[in-house]
């Protein structure tokens, strides 16, 4: 039985179909899916070409949180609880953005995983800019102009939002780290209450890279500690994925179309430079350099 | 048993002899004592296999019963004015989606400028969106819709939301005898909830799925056609329900004096005071007659049509407005006796919970069966409008 497959229309290389293909492997298929409206939604459940192995409920873009509390909820009311877990599966603008609803979820504790797919961007409706688009990214609305060089606010912290909730597991993952998103799920689904898991999805299309380079891009995000790889119980930091050697941001940024105008213009020298130091806040803030002593 | 309970606990008491699964709401005058009643008796163990869930607001609330609903669980939340509107973009979805939630709208006005108190102007709003609309007259109305709005919209035939509208304050915070329905017989009337389709490991379906434009119409269609079929299926209900309780509150009209050659026309509570002014009204010698609209969508127009084939004149009293057009019900009525040579009076009045009193509406009705009154606002004082 394939959970998520048949048809899924996603591009070659898209993050999301891996990463969502593992959470479903981890939980051996038995769970309800929440999505909101976005790339995932678009690319796997078109009438007559559902890709889903797995009872599945899209609803609207700025609600699943809610609707997956109302499916754990009805489960314990109707005593069927044992069939699987609930997971929502959504991406950064329904996480972030217009879907931050989801502190009712949080503060009410219901058993759900939520999964945030964060490919730092609305791509599906062609790449514009949302609460997860990091500093200098250029987006269709935040686009690399005369008096503006792309976004200029920072990437918001939903790990940290998820942790004043009170969140029982707070993690981050990548695509490509498969085998990490399953512990990481795994893990989850033996944890009661509100869980929290944002995986970074690259984006082919919408960072402007080719397929057969994700693996390598998402591995830079790492490497950079843009993308610092965490886990949390109970609000303590209890694992991170460590560094060897440190690569500057310049390694990750520069192959990307979308960070493609801070090599151009003289202005990106600041940028980039502020962009590393967010970077060596991240390896500070949570240790990621594995010390030579 | 017969009991004086003010009207939000008579929508209460009967929502937990239905026996809801998921009970989810915001609070909001004047329906917050609906869902303060239901969560005390939920906080006292009386409502089994239930789960009550305080959500974050209305368009939360309306998303939890969504997931909820879509996962076989019998659903219910209370609401009105903003909150129905802030559920809107909800409930259309739990339309699309064919999920038989039951609501309760308090019928209130909405801002701006901001008020608390009654008109139909909230549910009016939500017209086009595949649910169904009850309107109630009193207190008793309500407690006996609750049960016939479960069977109706759990129906394989119908499959839709439900929404029982009852006038805020009017009814919501009156007090009334009410025969609160034993559990035996709701019961006997309602079965437990047994969905078409639900959320299911065992058996893996897909809700909400998106629709490109060679299929998207068929969707849209069948709704409609769910809503035709609900006409009657309401009407089988409706008997089924005056056998059961003994109570007979008519189709989706009631016409007192069908004979007559003026009719007036309304929804909710001012229907109990348009049966008194019918009343002297008559002794006076008129020939005038009541029609109490109860269901508004589906839009009753066939039974509309048959009721005022012989009318002379058609007074309708709105208590909403679609602005930029005429009172909503007079719209609606208007198109469903195109053809007709019966004239129409339109008029609009009580919004924002302005008084209507008694003496004052026999002046306009009496006024406008002799071709002295005509359509528009009624009961609005000279003002000016001052823009700086």
């Amino acid at each position: 039985m394939r959970y998520f497959g048949r048809g899924h229309g996603a591009c070659p290389g898209c993050g999301l179909a891996i990463a969502v293909r593992n959470v479903l492997n981890a939980l051996d298929g038995k769970c309800f899916v929440a999505n909101s409206t976005g790339c995932l939604e678009i690319i796997s459940s078109q009438y007559g070409k559902n890709a889903w192995g797995v009872p599945y409920i899209h609803s609207l873009f700025d609600n699943v949180a809610a609707v997956a509390s109302g499916i754990s909820e009805a489960l314990k009311a109707v005593g069927r609880e044992e069939e699987g877990k609930v997971v929502v599966l959504a991406g950064d603008g329904a996480t972030a953005d217009i879907g931050l609803t989801l502190h009712g979820m949080f503060d009410r504790n219901h058993d759900v995983i939520y999964i945030c797919l964060d490919n730092e961007a609305y791509q599906n409706t062609g790449h514009q800019q949302s609460g997860l688009t990091p500093l200098g990214e250029a987006t269709t609305t935040t686009p690399a102009g005369r008096i503006q060089l792309g976004k200029t606010g920072r990437k918001k912290d939903m790990v940290a939002i998820a942790l004043a909730h009170g969140s029982p597991y707070v993690a981050t993952s990548s695509a490509v780290l498969p085998a990490d998103i399953r512990r990481k799920v795994k893990k989850a689904a033996n944890i009661e209450g509100a869980k929290y898991i944002q995986i970074h999805c690259p984006c082919v299309t919408g960072w402007g890279i080719d397929g057969k380079d994700v693996v390598k891009v998402g591995n830079l995000a790492i490497e950079t500690a843009l993308y610092p790889i965490v886990e949390f119980e109970n609000g303590k930091l209890v694992s991170v994925r460590r560094i060897k050697e440190r690569k500057p941001v310049e390694e990750y940024l520069r192959p990307q179309r979308r960070f493609r105008h801070l090599f151009v213009d003289p202005r990106g020298k600041e940028i980039i430079a502020e962009i590393q130091r967010i970077a060596d806040r991240n390896a500070e803030r949570f240790g990621l350099d594995l010390k030579k002593e | 048993m017969m009991k004086v309970v003010r009207g939000f606990y008579s929508v209460a008491h009967a929502v937990k002899l239905c026996r809801p699964n998921v009970v989810c709401a915001y609070p909001i005058t004047p329906q917050t004592e609906i869902v303060e009643n239901l969560a005390e008796m939920y906080a006292n163990g009386e409502l089994e296999n239930c789960r009550y869930i305080t959500a974050e607001s209305e368009f939360a609330a309306a998303s939890i019963l969504v997931g909820a609903s879509a996962t076989g669980a019998r659903t219910f939340t209370a609401t009105c004015s903003q909150g129905l509107i802030l559920m809107s973009e909800v409930l259309f979805n739990a339309a699309g989606m064919r999920l038989p939630i039951v609501i309760v709208n308090t019928n209130r006005a909405l801002s701006a400028p901001l008020s608390i108190w009654n008109d139909l102007q909230d549910s009016m709003a939500l017209r086009d969106a595949g649910i169904i609309q009850l309107y109630v007259e009193n207190n008793q109305e309500a407690h006996d819709a609750i049960p016939q709005a479960y069977r109706i919209a759990e129906d394989k035939r119908v499959l839709l939301p439900f929404m029982v509208c009852m006038d805020g304050f009017k009814l919501t915070h009156a007090y009334e005898p009410i025969d609160l329905l034993e559990q035996s017989v709701v019961d006997s009337f309602l079965p437990p909830y047994k969905p078409a389709a639900y959320l299911t490991t065992k058996k893996p379906l897909a809700f909400g799925c998106y629709a490109p434009p060679h299929v998207y119409m068929e969707f849209r269609v069948v709704m409609q056609n769910a809503m035709d079929r609900a006409k009657a299926v309401m009407g089988e209900v409706f008997r089924e329900w005056a056998e059961v309780s003994g109570r007979d509150w008519g189709g989706h009209l009631e016409v007192v004096y069908p004979e007559a050659k003026f009719f007036v026309i309304s929804m909710g509570s001012i229907v109990g005071l348009l049966r008194k002014v019918v009343e002297d009204l008559r002794k006076k010698g008129y020939e005038v007659g009541l029609i109490k609209l109860r269901t508004f969508r589906p839009f009753p127009a066939e039974d509309l049509r048959k009721s005022l084939s012989d009318a002379e004149k058609v007074i309708v009293l709105d208590r909403s407005v679609s602005m930029g057009y005429e009172g909503n019900l007079s719209i609606e009525l208007k198109a469903a006796l195109y053809g007709s040579s019966a004239d129409v009076v339109s008029m609009i009045l009580g919004l924002g919970g302005r008084d209507i009193p008694r003496e004052f509406l026999e002046k306009l009705i009496e006024n406008a069966i002799l071709g002295k009154e005509g359509s528009g606002f009624k009961g609005v004082k000279d003002f000016e409008e001052v823009i700086p």
